[in-house]
C-alpha cells in the first residue's frame, strides 16, 4: 500500500509546512522590534520544529515500513530517556535488555496488521516475562520497584505509542481519505498543535492554575485555548484525513485535547518526583522526545480505540 | 589507508551506536580543546569512555586524538594491539616505572611534542563502575613537564551502567558529560592534584544521578 501519493495527505502536510514558515517569520520579526528581550529558546524550539517535521513527513510519506520503524526508534529514544532517569538496580540489566528488545516485537505484530498479538504482547507477554528474568537474577531487594517502574515505562513509552504506528494497520479500504497514513498525521498534528496553544494561551492569558503541585505551567486559560483550537482543527481536518463525521470528530477534538493534557501531566508528575526538569537534550529548545511525546502517550491509544470501536471494528 | 579505515570505523558504527543508540548530555562543550598539543582527563567507567570522549570533538581531528593506556592489557593478543593501537590510536605505556629504563612516560610526551591531543584516565582503571577510584599522580608529572598544555577535567555518567566491567551486552543508559574549565600552569605535583580533585568534585555535583545499586 502507498500512501505517498494521496493529495490529502499532501495538502495537510503543506499547510503545516506554511504554518511553521509564519511561525518562523515571526519569531524572526520578534527579534528584529523587540532586541532585548531574549528569545534563544523560542529560536531554537522553531528550528527544532523544522527538523520534526521534516523527518516525520519523510517517514509518512516514503511508506507504510518507513512511518513504523519511525516510530518503533521513537519508542526506543522515549523509553531509553525513561530508564536513564529513574532509578535502576545494576541487576536488572538482563530484563531492561529483554524490555528493549520487546520494542522491535511490537512494531513487527504492527507491520503484520496481528491486532491479536500487538494489543496483548507488552500487556500480558512481557508483563509475565520481565519479572521471570528478574527472579531468575534473584536479586529481592527493590524487585517491586523495579518490576513495577520497568513495565510502567513499556506501557508509556512503548505499548501508548504504538498504538499511533497501528493506525497505519488499519484497513485501508475502509473508506479513509487518506489511508493509515492519514489517520497517523490527524493524531499527531492535532496532538503537537494542542501542546502548543495550551503553551501559547497559557503564556499569554494564564491565570489560574490546574495543578500547582504537579505543574505550574498549566493553567485553566491554557486548556482552554487547547481544546478550543484542537476541536476547531479535529472539526476541519476530519473529512480530508479521517472517516469520522461531524460529532465524531468534535468528540476526537476532545479526547486528544484532554488526553494531551493528562499525558503531559504524568510526565510532568515523574519529572518532578525525580526532581529534573527535562528528560533529555536531544530537542533543543523541547527538552527529551519523552517531553515532545508524553501527551501522545495517551493520545495515542485514546484515539485509536476509538476510532477504532466506531469505524474498524 | 588506516587513517581511513578509523574514520569509516568512527563514522559508521563508533558515532551512530555512542551518539545515538546509546546517546549523550554535554554541558559546556566549549571548554573542550580546539586543537592539540592538549590532554583531556576523564574518570573511567567502561571501555566505551576514551571511544565516547573521541566522539566529542570535530571528526576532523580524528587522526589527532590518543587515548593512553596500559600497555599489559591492550597488547595481551595480537588481535586486541591492532585494533587498540592502529584503528582506534592508543598509545600503550607501561604500568610500573622500573629503575635504570627510560620514563614510561616518554610516549607520551612524545604525542605532546607532536602536538596531540591526549586523552588520560588517571584512576588507572576502570575499577568499580560509577565509582570513582583516587587519581594517580602520572598526569601531574605530564603537566609538570608541560606547564603550558591545557589539562581539561571531563566527569562521565553512564557509560559504567552501560557496559560495566565483565559484561560483553551494551544496554543503553545515557551517558551524562561535564567538561571543566582547563587547568594550566600548576607545576607542584601535589598542588595540581588538589585542583585536579576539586574539579571533578565540582563536575560530579552539577547533577542529581538517579540511585543505581
Amino acid at each position: 500500500m502507498s500512501t505517498g501519493l494521496s493529495n490529502n495527505l499532501i495538502l495537510v502536510l503543506a499547510g503545516i509546512i506554511m504554518s511553521l514558515v509564519a511561525a518562523t517569520i515571526v519569531v524572526a520579526f520578534l527579534i528584529h522590534s523587540r532586541p532585548h528581550q531574549n528569545y534563544a529558546e523560542l529560536e531554537s524550539r522553531i528550528r527544532t520544529w523544522w527538523v520534526i517535521v521534516f523527518i516525520f513527513s519523510i517517514a509518512i510519506l516514503v511508506n507504510r515500513a518507513a512511518a513504523i520503524i519511525f516510530l518503533a526508534f521513537v519508542s526506543f529514544l522515549a523509553l531509553k530517556e525513561y530508564l536513564s532517569m529513574i532509578p535502576t538496580r545494576r541487576s536488572d540489566r538482563q530484563a531492561m535488555f529483554w524490555a528493549y528488545l520487546s520494542i522491535i516485537g511490537q512494531y513487527y505484530w504492527v507491520y503484520k496488521s496481528w491486532y491479536g498479538m500487538f494489543i496483548i504482547f507488552i500487556p500480558v507477554f512481557i508483563f509475565l516475562l520481565l519479572p521471570l528474568r528478574m527472579v531468575l537474577i534473584g536479586e529481592i531487594k527493590g524487585f517491586l520497584r523495579s518490576a513495577g517502574t520497568l513495565h510502567w515505562g513499556l506501557m508509556i513509552t512503548v505499548f501508548g505509542l504504538s498504538h499511533s504506528a497501528y493506525l497505519l494497520a488499519l484497513p485501508a479500504d475502509s473508506g479513509i481519505p487518506a489511508g493509515g497514513a492519514g489517520l497517523l498525521l490527524y493524531l499527531v498534528f492535532l496532538t503537537q498543535i494542542n501542546d502548543i496553544a495550551q503553551y501559547v494561551c497559557g503564556k499569554l492569558l494564564g491565570r489560574h492554575k490546574v495543578t500547582p503541585q504537579v505543574s505550574p505551567n498549566k493553567t485553566y486559560e491554557g486548556l482552554l485555548g487547547g481544546v478550543i483550537t484542537t476541536v476547531l482543527l479535529a472539526f476541519i481536518l476530519a473529512p480530508v484525513l479521517t472517516p469520522l463525521n461531524q460529532v465524531h470528530a468534535i468528540m476526537a477534538g476532545l479526547i486528544i485535547s484532554f488526553g494531551g493534557f493528562i499525558g503531559d501531566l504524568n510526565i510532568s508528575a515523574i519529572k518532578r518526583d525525580l526532581g529534573i526538569k527535562d528528560s533529555g537534550a536531544l530537542l533543543p529548545g523541547h527538552g527529551g522526545v519523552l517531553d515532545r511525546v508524553d501527551s501522545l502517550s495517551y493520545t495515542a491509544p485514546l484515539f485509536f480505540h476509538f476510532i477504532y470501536y466506531l469505524y474498524f471494528r | 589507508m588506516i587513517r581511513s579505515l578509523r574514520r569509516l570505523f568512527f563514522s559508521l558504527i563508533v558515532h551512530p551506536f555512542l551518539q545515538i543508540a546509546i546517546g549523550v548530555n554535554i554541558r559546556n562543550r566549549e571548554n573542550l580543546p580546539s586543537s592539540g598539543p592538549a590532554v583531556i582527563v576523564a574518570n573511567h567507567n567502561s571501555h566505551l569512555d576514551a571511544l565516547m570522549l573521541m566522539t566529542l570533538l570535530p571528526m576532523r581531528m580524528l587522526s589527532h586524538i590518543h587515548p593512553v593506556a596500559a600497555e599489559d592489557y591492550f597488547l595481551k593478543n595480537r588481535l586486541l594491539a591492532w585494533f587498540a593501537v592502529k584503528l582506534i590510536g592508543v598509545i600503550p605505556i607501561k604500568r610500573k616505572y622500573t629503575p635504570g629504563k627510560s620514563d614510561p612516560l616518554m610516549p607520551v610526551y612524545d604525542a605532546i611534542e607532536d602536538e596531540r591531543i591526549l586523552i588520560v584516565f588517571p584512576e588507572g582503571s576502570r575499577g568499580e563502575p560509577e565509582h570513582m577510584a583516587a587519581f594517580k599522580k602520572g598526569i601531574a608529572h605530564l603537566s609538570q613537564h608541560f606547564p603550558d598544555v591545557p589539562v581539561v577535567p571531563v566527569f562521565m555518567h553512564g557509560l559504567g551502567k552501560t557496559l560495566p566491567k565483565g559484561k560483553f551486552i551494551p544496554v543503553p543508559y545515557i551517558c551524562d558529560v561535564f567538561i571543566g574549565k582547563p587547568l594550566k600552569g600548576e607545576t607542584d605535583v601535589n598542588l595540581f592534584m588538589e585542583k585536579l580533585k576539586s574539579s571533578f568534585e565540582t563536575l560530579s555535583q552539577q547533577h542529581q544521578f538517579p540511585e543505581w545499586e
